[in-house]
């Protein structure tokens, strides 16, 4: 399996400057790729270009040779930073999981997440425990591939080994690809097999 | 050095509906104690949604309306009623807010860093305050025409710190100062709260981050469930962690990917979902009958402090 950029440029419409200038990646379910770089080098959106967030690219991205699908469940899944903003405040959260698949009870137990937490709504469980629904929600058994983009920075550090160690199971069994963004280098050199500089302007 | 703030026993609690007219109280902080002297920085670590916002804004006599508040909190060992909150806040206790939202999106930068002045004469004298304090800063004249949204993340949290330190405060509450940047803003945040304690300006440093408290924290107050489980001084936090008390704080350090990345299992319980024995029950590895059953107090080990009953006799 491969996830394949090439030639990838974007720039915002109003904006004469580019955020990412002819990149080209190859990434496959072998290694765990880390991504490494500073605020503003265009990380977060070169994740939502391969997960096909943004669209309106110059370049182009193809998953095992084809072009990423338009309709549809999306092979490539995100998970962002943030849960909160990722989840609809009035649905419950079994709601929230049941969108994407039926989750059975040995998943919920891997993931450490309570019966009882499925009858609140997003707003009465805490930042780590909506994080461990959203990586379970994005882990539909269509995803390929799993882009985590700064998924355990707001996280103390027991809940970050606990979700990593989760993932990283489901990951090897499936035999996913998966990349991981973190501006935290002993977590990328724990985690990962290998990572990748953004730098300014996107030298690789 | 004298002591600048006292958190002594402070309990908040929310009042909620549940179901029709049924009201739950919600406890949110938990018997809250701390201490912070001059040219001091305490770090209070807990992880999103512990409530640990809620301490500054108790400090701040900003808490909601359905919020209820016990214990005491003194500043520089007198106790503060509401009304002297209202005075000190802005001038001797101020606060370095999380992000540049707090900021008027409207008005330009110099004109809401020195805020309301009754004459020209005033504003006159809080300008040449503030260009120093700001050139000191590295925020050139320019900045003070701008708008919030011309300032890249570091220069805001530059605004937002040399802003607080236009009235000369002796306490300095900063909420979340560092999510969000890039290691060499975080850096250089966390360089301003040095200065600050060169100055003898006491810092209390409110975060999640853990490398962010080692960096500049002279102690740590671990926060758990509401709970403050312990307060341990920098220097514990090293080698495998065998001079950290709590084994939650073990754990903690034990966590992070440079010292093992060990796995524990179990979650945090929500607020409201303690029974009445220790709040680290669940997860001890330590646990005895007792600590089902009864729930222990802070006990104060001299500069430091554990809310374990293993540690009772050495008190």
């Amino acid at each position: 399996m491969e996830l394949k950029a090439s030639n990838l440029s974007f720039k915002y419409p109003s904006s004469k400057k580019y955020i990412l200038k002819d990149v080209n990646l190859e990434l496959d379910n072998k290694k765990i790729m880390g991504l490494i770089g500073d605020s503003g080098s265009g990380k977060s959106t070169f994740c939502k270009i391969l997960s096909s967030y943004i669209t309106n690219y110059e370049g182009s991205v193809s998953f095992n040779g084809n072009p990423l699908p338009q309709k549809g469940f999306k092979p490539v899944q995100l998970i962002y930073q943030h849960p909160e903003k990722v989840m609809n405040p009035k649905w419950k959260m079994n709601q929230v999981l049941k969108e994407s698949w039926d989750v059975s009870d040995e998943d919920l137990e891997e993931f450490g997440i309570q019966k009882s937490w499925l009858n609140r709504f997003p707003q009465e469980l805490s930042g780590g425990e909506l994080q461990r629904f959203s990586v379970l929600r994005s882990l539909n058994p269509n995803t390929k591939f799993l882009i985590a983009d700064e998924m355990t920075t707001m996280l103390d550090a027991i809940t970050q080994v606990q979700i990593l160690d989760s993932v990283l199971k489901v990951v090897k069994k499936r035999k996913m690809g998966f990349l991981f963004v973190s501006h935290d280098m002993d977590l990328v050199d724990t985690v990962c097999d290998d990572k990748i500089y953004f730098k300014d302007i996107n030298d690789v | 050095m004298e002591k600048v703030l006292d958190v002594e026993n402070v309990s908040i609690s929310f009042m909620q509906y549940t179901k029709g007219l049924n009201q739950r109280n919600l406890k949110v902080i938990n018997d809250l104690t701390l201490d912070i002297s001059e040219g001091e920085i305490l770090a209070v670590l807990g992880s999103s949604g512990s409530g640990k916002s809620l301490l500054a804004h108790a400090i701040f006599g900003i808490l909601p309306e359905n919020a209820n508040q016990m214990g005491k909190i003194k500043f520089k060992g007198k106790e503060l009623s509401e009304k002297d909150i209202r005075e000190l806040r802005g001038k001797d206790i101020v606060l370095v807010p999380q992000s540049v939202n707090y900021l008027d999106p409207l008005m330009k930068i110099s004109d809401q860093a020195i805020g309301h002045t009754e004459t020209d004469e005033e504003k006159k004298e809080k300008k040449l305050k503030q260009r120093e304090i700001f050139q000191q800063y590295n925020l050139g004249p320019e900045v003070d025409e701008m708008y919030p949204f011309q300032l890249s993340g570091g220069m805001a949290r530059r605004v937002l710190v040399s802003t607080a330190l236009l009235s000369n405060p002796k306490l300095v509450v900063a909420d979340e100062p560092t999510p969000g940047l890039d290691e060499k803003t975080v850096k250089e945040t966390l360089n301003h709260f040095k200065k600050m304690k060169e100055d003898a300006i006491a810092v209390l440093l409110i975060t999640h981050d853990i490398h962010a408290a080692l960096e500049v924290a002279d102690r740590i107050g671990i926060f758990y469930a509401g709970y403050v489980i312990e307060i341990a001084e920098n220097k514990d936090f090293s080698g495998d962690g065998e001079n950290l008390l709590h084994p939650y704080t073990k754990a903690l350090y034990n966590a992070l990917p440079a010292n093992g990345f060990e796995l524990i299992k179990g979650h945090q319980p929500l607020h409201g979902e303690i029974s009445k024995g220790c709040p680290y029950y669940n997860r001890c590895e330590m646990r005895f009958d007792r600590c089902k059953e009864e729930r222990p107090e802070l006990i104060d080990l001299g500069n430091k402090k554990v809310r374990c009953f293993k540690y009772e006799e050495e008190a």
